[in-house]
């Protein structure tokens, strides 16, 4: 085959994106997956998905509640259509008080309180005001991937702190500090989920607090404390937020999303004095204000109904399908080990060695069955032999024919791995505590 | 599922044809192209590389009178439960969004348990469908049997022709049998015949006989799913792994180094349309699930940057693959174009993808095709050759 010769038809030159050379380096990690392609499957109704996190809503009053933001629509239409402030509205700032008060935090006011558009959102202004690219985050492994998305997005390093099953260990908090200093790096701030690990579903125990925080005093490193689920514990129980053991050193983010309804786009935080105004500014730099509609909905449905009893009539259910999950665990996969969570919606599962969680899942959605992968929880690469499951969406009779058809994707894929094991590549597993 | 043109996909489609490199439907011959979809200036249009109105007119030729566009409901089924659903939404509603500003009434409908009823029943019984299912129980023909049983006319090749393009190596036996086309040589190998016969006396077998590199590919399947280049020995046996995770039978087959070029082919009242081959050049080489589906790095050159000669060959096998492989109004067909010029044919799709980032709608705007126009006529075509009677 030569060169094209003289009387050669012109060539028209396609870009497959003509802006490819200009986007910022933080683009460069957003792509196109074949993982993340197989997700489309697992909306399906006959897949049994124990992929998302997806609170289940059937017992939110929608008729009823539909009604009433009929009408709040009508009678505060001027409000609920227009802008609002950066900070959230102030009647909806005097409502999260009350519920903060279940874990302990009651040395607040509204005006303490910054509402933002989901805790995503949160995660966003707090690296945004906090970190510059190549700054460290220090960040439990196994980490929430949306936070890992967001520290990636702004270029923040983040370095692993051991996680066992009483969450966050102390020690490992504290060797990162000094070995990332010693590295002349700059430490920001830790972030923490303490209550229901996601994904690991563990808890930061009672006694390991105190310890967290002095730690963070000692270093001036600042705790963010991100507590989506610590209502939900299966037995009604609370535990103590950072926030209400630390008030200067502790940025807390909770929501709606897992304890009402995610649809509505709604959290919150509350943060030091200094930081919180940081945040309203950003706030407003970046979303100018959450939306006045949801925030309004929200109020309305907390001044309305008992809201209490709907979160312990979803501890309930969680902590049935929680139960129907192990118990599918111990039948169909006892070969593999994990920790019943008292609370929450995820159990984080260690499947045999050999192995791979990620190369693993074409297989699983062929079966119909959906999981995430553990390496999706690390920024290193780890996790391969891992899984995250989740009990909070599907049925107790889906969870259990889910486990059953994931029993049988790892029993052919095992019997893969065996036949080709001499030459296989292998995943990188976990370290620490798992 | 159904979601009518109002909501979905009328904002998914016009947000994303926004983005379209639209000047390529602006050109005509002798003009500049004027464009952000190319990085340098494009060369003067020839006839050659111009739309090939010969090709349609002729087909216009039939004149058996159709409905209003306005009138006439065409359903896209899109989704499935393939690993390739996401690209196969995105193809579904891209080909929607051109047709319905074309004036088309168009619905768009999932695979599942809803579907058949809805086919059947008088208030939503389309006019014609038009499957954009990818993968398998799209791909492999199946819901075109079902489609013909239903007595609806739908764009496409019909079952038994794209069960045997589906399968990679059925395939590749036909068009060099039949057709005398070259193929890179390869072996089918199902996971069970490892099991049976020993892995490393199979593995060393391949790499001693076919010799590396080696291209490790599931025997069905698009967007490069499972697929591995291995360069190394130690790498076939990972290669083999990811492989069977997608199917249970592997192709496994001599790597061909060469240009990669795809040649599409529509076809109006049988009169086929063969579009000039696209050259896909990757920073890698590779042209891989995420080069495929993310707007990136990788070029594109049409037709391709080889001589005329060579270029009227691709063309030439692509259509021969098309006819002997019995494929109707549509297909892509890949080659790699070896150091002799011989185009190595790889596969043949009956459902190429048609997402903004596809190769067909590619080659044709870059031809100067409206594409709206073009999937217009095709679906014309179709409607007037009364398939339902025949």
């Amino acid at each position: 085959m030569g060169m094209a010769d003289e009387t050669q038809t012109p060539t028209t030159v396609i870009r497959n994106d003509p802006w490819y050379d200009s986007y910022a380096q933080r683009a460069d990690a957003m792509r196109a997956s074949e993982i993340r392609a197989l997700f489309a499957v697992a909306t399906r109704p006959d897949v049994v998905s124990l992929a998302g996190g997806m609170p289940y809503l059937d017992y939110l009053p929608f008729k009823e509640l539909s009604q009433l933001i009929a009408k709040m629509l009508v009678d505060k239409g001027d409000q609920a259509w227009q802008y609002g402030s950066a900070q959230g509205d102030p009647h909806l700032r005097e409502d999260v008080l009350q519920i903060m008060e279940l874990e302990g935090i009651k040395d607040i006011q509204a005006d303490d309180v910054v509402i933002t558009n989901g805790s995503q959102n949160g995660l966003d202004l707090i690296t945004r005001i906090m970190c510059d690219p190549g700054d460290v985050v220090l960040a439990e492994a196994p980490n929430y991937v949306g936070a890992l998305g967001v520290f990636q997005s702004f270029q923040v390093d983040v370095v692993n702190v051991e996680l066992d099953k009483d969450g966050l260990v102390p020690e490992s908090f504290e060797e990162a500090i000094i070995s990332q200093r010693k590295l002349g790096k700059k430490v920001k701030f830790l972030y923490t989920v303490p209550n229901f690990h996601n994904p690991a579903g563990v808890t930061m125990s009672v006694e390991r607090r105190p310890r967290v925080l002095e730690i963070a005093r000692k270093y001036h490193v600042l705790v963010v404390e991100d507590n989506p689920y610590g209502l939900l514990g299966f037995e009604g129980q609370t535990y103590p937020a950072l926030r209400s053991m630390d008030a200067e050193n502790v940025v807390y983010l909770s929501s709606f999303s897992k304890i009402i309804a995610p649809g509505m786009r709604i959290a919150w935080m509350v943060a030091p004095a200094g930081i919180r105004h940081k945040l309203i500014l950003a706030n407003e730099a970046s979303i100018l204000c959450p939306p006045n509609m949801s925030q309004m909905t929200i109020s309305t449905y907390l001044d309305n109904f008992d809201w209490r009893k709907q979160i312990n009539d979803y501890r309930g259910m969680y902590k049935e399908r929680c139960e129907t999950m192990d118990a599918a665990l111990r039948t169909y996969l006892p070969y593999c080990s994990w920790h019943k969570p008292k609370g929450g919606f995820y159990i984080w599962l260690k499947i045999p060695e050999g192995l791979d969680s990620k190369a693993m899942l074409p297989r699983a959605i062929t079966a119909k069955v959906a999981y995430v992968a553990g390496t999706g929880f690390y920024m290193d690469g780890q996790g391969s032999d891992h899984m995250r499951l989740s009990f909070c969406y599907p049925t107790p009779e889906q969870i259990l024919e889910g486990v059953r058809r994931l029993s049988t994707v790892m029993d052919a894929e095992r019997k893969t791995i065996e036949l080709f094991g001499a030459g296989r590549r292998q995943g990188k597993g976990t370290d620490g505590g798992w | 599922m159904t979601t009518s043109r109002a909501d979905m996909a009328k904002t998914q489609a016009r947000a994303a044809q926004a983005r379209e490199p639209a000047a390529a439907t602006q050109r005509s011959a002798g003009q500049k192209a004027v464009t952000q979809g190319f990085t340098e200036p494009v060369a003067e249009m020839t006839a050659d590389l111009g739309p090939d109105e010969a090709a349609l007119t002729e087909a216009a030729g039939n004149t058996m009178a159709l409905k209003a566009r306005s009138e006439t409901s065409i359903l896209i089924i899109c989704g499935g439960s393939s690993h390739e659903r996401d690209i196969s939404i995105s193809s579904g509603h891209r080909v929607g969004g051109y047709l319905h500003d074309a004036g088309w009434n168009v619905r768009y409908h999932d695979m599942d348990a809803s579907l058949l009823p809805y086919l059947s029943d008088p208030a939503t019984r389309p006019d014609l469908v038009w499957p954009l299912l990818h993968g398998a129980k799209g791909e492999d023909g199946s819901i075109r049997d079902l489609l013909e049983l239903e007595r609806l006319p739908y764009v496409g090749s019909r079952a038994k022709a794209s069960g045997t393009a589906w399968n990679k190596p059925i395939a590749k036996n036909v068009v060099r049998k039949v057709g005398q086309l070259h193929t890179p040589v390869s072996v089918t190998l199902p996971e069970e015949l490892f099991r049976e016969l020993g892995v490393r006396e199979i593995m060393d077998l391949l790499v001693d006989t076919l010799q590396l590199p080696l291209f490790v590919k599931p025997i069905y399947g698009g967007s490069a799913m499972g697929c591995t280049l291995v360069t190394e020995a130690d790498q076939l046996a990972q290669a083999m792994i990811d492989c069977f995770a997608y199917a249970d039978t592997a192709l496994v087959e001599r790597a061909v180094t060469g240009t990669e070029v795809s040649v599409s082919i529509l076809e109006f009242d049988g009169k086929p349309l063969v579009l000039p081959p696209l050259e896909i050049v990757t920073p890698n080489g590779t042209y891989d699930y995420e080069a495929r589906c993310t707007p990136g790095p990788t070029d594109f050159y049409v037709p391709a940057r080889l001589p005329q000669e060579t270029l009227d060959a691709v063309k030439e096998a692509a259509l021969q693959a098309h006819r002997i492989l019995s494929l109707r109004d549509i297909s892509r067909t890949d080659f790699i174009v070896d150091g002799q010029g011989r185009p190595q044919f790889l596969e043949s799709n009956v459902t190429p993808g048609m997402t903004d980032t596809s190769l067909l709608p590619k080659a044709a705007l870059a031809t100067g095709y409206d594409l709206a126009d073009l999937y217009s006529r095709l679906a014309e075509s179709v409607l007037r050759q009364d398939r339902v009677q025949g």
